[in-house]
């Protein structure tokens, strides 16, 4: 009911028929371009502020009530704030380097956010390699932290990058192997094919128990790769003041701060479209009054909501849980996540082979 | 033999997991039930409710010398309370005067309390014998004027209160 594709075809066959193919291909990706950022932006802003809101809650007090109703203009204020700050040049620096860090994490989180499907049809790139393009740029983000604390030339830094790269080569396997699960169910790594996939039924549902399971592995290893929650080892701010991030002021701490959140957001959006259908809507076997209620509600409105239902989960984990060392970080990764991975994936291959799952 | 410690470890390992999980999911009931109920946030909008802001009992907000309704306060200049004072924010003033019987007497002229070098430790109040002074819990002693923070803590035309000998 709710098809993008037609939208999107008309647009492009009109760029085509008006312009020559060169600009009718320059012009889509401005128009795209223009679009993703602002929703970056728009989207990084909000998840703070809900992140502070929801902090505030589980702390027992307010949070933001200043700024607007409900404090809802907070982060605009303090990215006007942070966008007028001085960018304090570090002495001993490797220039280069430490200014190229930020644009690295953030470069890295725009692309994955690239790939993902919002609607049926309002999908900027459907690679058939999907899932494994996300996993490859989400991971360059590290890069990005890597360089960032050793550019800086300080202690806390370069602490905070190497645990953090400790942290997210260890993590990766777990997010990868609880995807390779889901995979394994849809058959095919196109995210478009794995929601088609689950068109009569999502994958945390059909999948049995061990979709559960691969669903609670990847929302800890998601979390990790993130540098939050439980996991924030690489800013502790405790410990290393803010971690790989200490030196960096004003507009090229915000792109850090940013790309956090969209981690956060791409992290939940995998999660989405993987286990809970993406846009697809929420239906039960047989209601068909209610099937069809639920039908009427926009894919990218259900979209949002399995999001933002994954996003409070990650932020839960954060306020409730305390940080980790960092023996408890690898030992929880080596010992307990990867081993029940790796027996959850080949108890899903003998559930496909046997024909058990829906 | 080998087997049976074999057998243990990995239950030991299992067991570890479900108490893992059973107390992160114990610590994630608590923040949940704090984030759906709104009566447990205890910091409050402060200007918005200065109207019906109840200060707590035991807030120190200025230092006042309890009267009665009579206009009589119990201070009988023992200044002890300035000799108690840390920082000297006490001064208690008395004046003579002649009783019916012809004896002199000092009675309380002012007491002055210094509110600007008050550090609200509360000395003053236990170690008054009469128990004639008090923490008030008021708020907002911010002014502009410095001499404004200089107080007469008695009331004009007050005087001890009568007590049987």
């Amino acid at each position: 009911m709710y098809d993008f594709s037609p939208l999107i075809d008309s647009l492009s066959a009109w760029l085509n028929q008006t312009f020559s193919p060169f600009w009718a291909g320059f012009i889509s990706m401005v128009l795209l371009g223009v679009a993703l950022l602002a929703f970056y932006a728009v989207l990084g802003l909000y998840l703070v502020y809900a992140e502070r809101k929801i902090c505030a809650r589980m702390q027992n007090r307010l949070g933001p009530n200043r700024v607007g109703p409900g404090g809802l203009f907070q982060t605009i204020a303090d990215l006007i704030k942070l966008l007028m700050k001085e960018l304090i040049y570090i002495r001993n620096a490797d220039n280069l380097l430490f200014n190229i860090a930020p644009f690295i994490v953030i470069v890295a989180s725009i692309m994955a956010i690239g790939s993902i499907p919002f609607a049926k049809g309002l999908q900027a790139i459907d690679l058939n390699i999907g899932v494994l393009y996300i996993l490859a740029i989400s991971s360059m983000g590290v890069i990005g932290v890597l360089i960032a604390g050793w550019a800086s030339n300080s202690k806390y830094s370069v602490i905070g990058a190497m645990r953090s790269g400790a942290q997210v080569i260890s993590y990766e396997l777990s997010v990868g192997l609880a995807l390779l699960c889901i995979i394994a169910y849809a058959g095919s790594m196109q995210l478009s094919e794995i929601i088609a996939s689950q068109q009569d039924g999502w994958w945390i549902f059909k999948g049995h128990i061990p979709a559960w399971i691969a669903f609670v592995i990847y929302l800890i290893a998601g979390t990790a790769e993130t540098n939050r929650g439980p996991f924030d080892l690489a800013e502790a701010e405790s410990e290393l003041t803010a971690g790989f991030h200490t030196e960096y002021s004003g507009i090229k701490f915000a792109f850090f701060f940013l790309a956090e959140y969209m981690n956060m957001f791409i992290i939940a959006a995998i999660a989405t479209t993987l286990f809970l259908g993406g846009w697809l809507p929420f239906h039960i076997w047989h209601f068909d009054a209610f099937n069809r209620i639920m039908d009427y509600i926009p894919p990218v409105i259900w979209f949002f909501a399995k999001t933002a239902f994954v996003i409070y989960l990650m932020m839960w984990f954060k306020w409730t849980f305390p940080r980790l060392r960092i023996d408890q970080l690898l030992a929880l990764e080596w010992k307990y996540l990867l081993p029940i991975n790796l027996m959850n994936l080949i108890v899903i291959a003998f559930l496909i082979l046997m024909q058990w799952h829906f | 033999m080998a087997l049976l410690t074999t057998i243990k470890e990995v239950g030991n390992y299992f067991r570890e997991i479900y108490q893992g999980v059973a107390s992160l999911v114990n610590g994630m009931k608590v923040t949940g039930k704090y984030f759906v109920k709104p009566s447990t946030i205890v910091t409050q909008k402060y200007p918005e409710n200065r109207a019906t802001l109840k200060m707590f009992d035991n807030f120190k907000g200025e230092l006042i010398l309890i009267h009665d309704e009579n206009n009589h306060h119990r201070c009988n200049v023992c200044n002890t309370c300035a000799r108690k004072c840390p920082n000297g924010s006490i001064e208690v003033i008395a004046r003579k005067v002649v009783g019916p019987d012809g004896r002199t007497k000092k009675v309380l002229d002012k007491y002055i309390y210094h509110l600007d070098t008050c550090t609200f430790c509360g000395l003053c109040v236990p170690a008054c014998d009469e128990n004639a002074l008090k923490f008030d819990n008021t708020f907002e002693h911010a002014v502009f004027d410095k001499t404004k923070l200089v107080k007469t803590l008695n009331h004009p035309g007050s005087s001890k209160i009568e007590t049987p000998e």
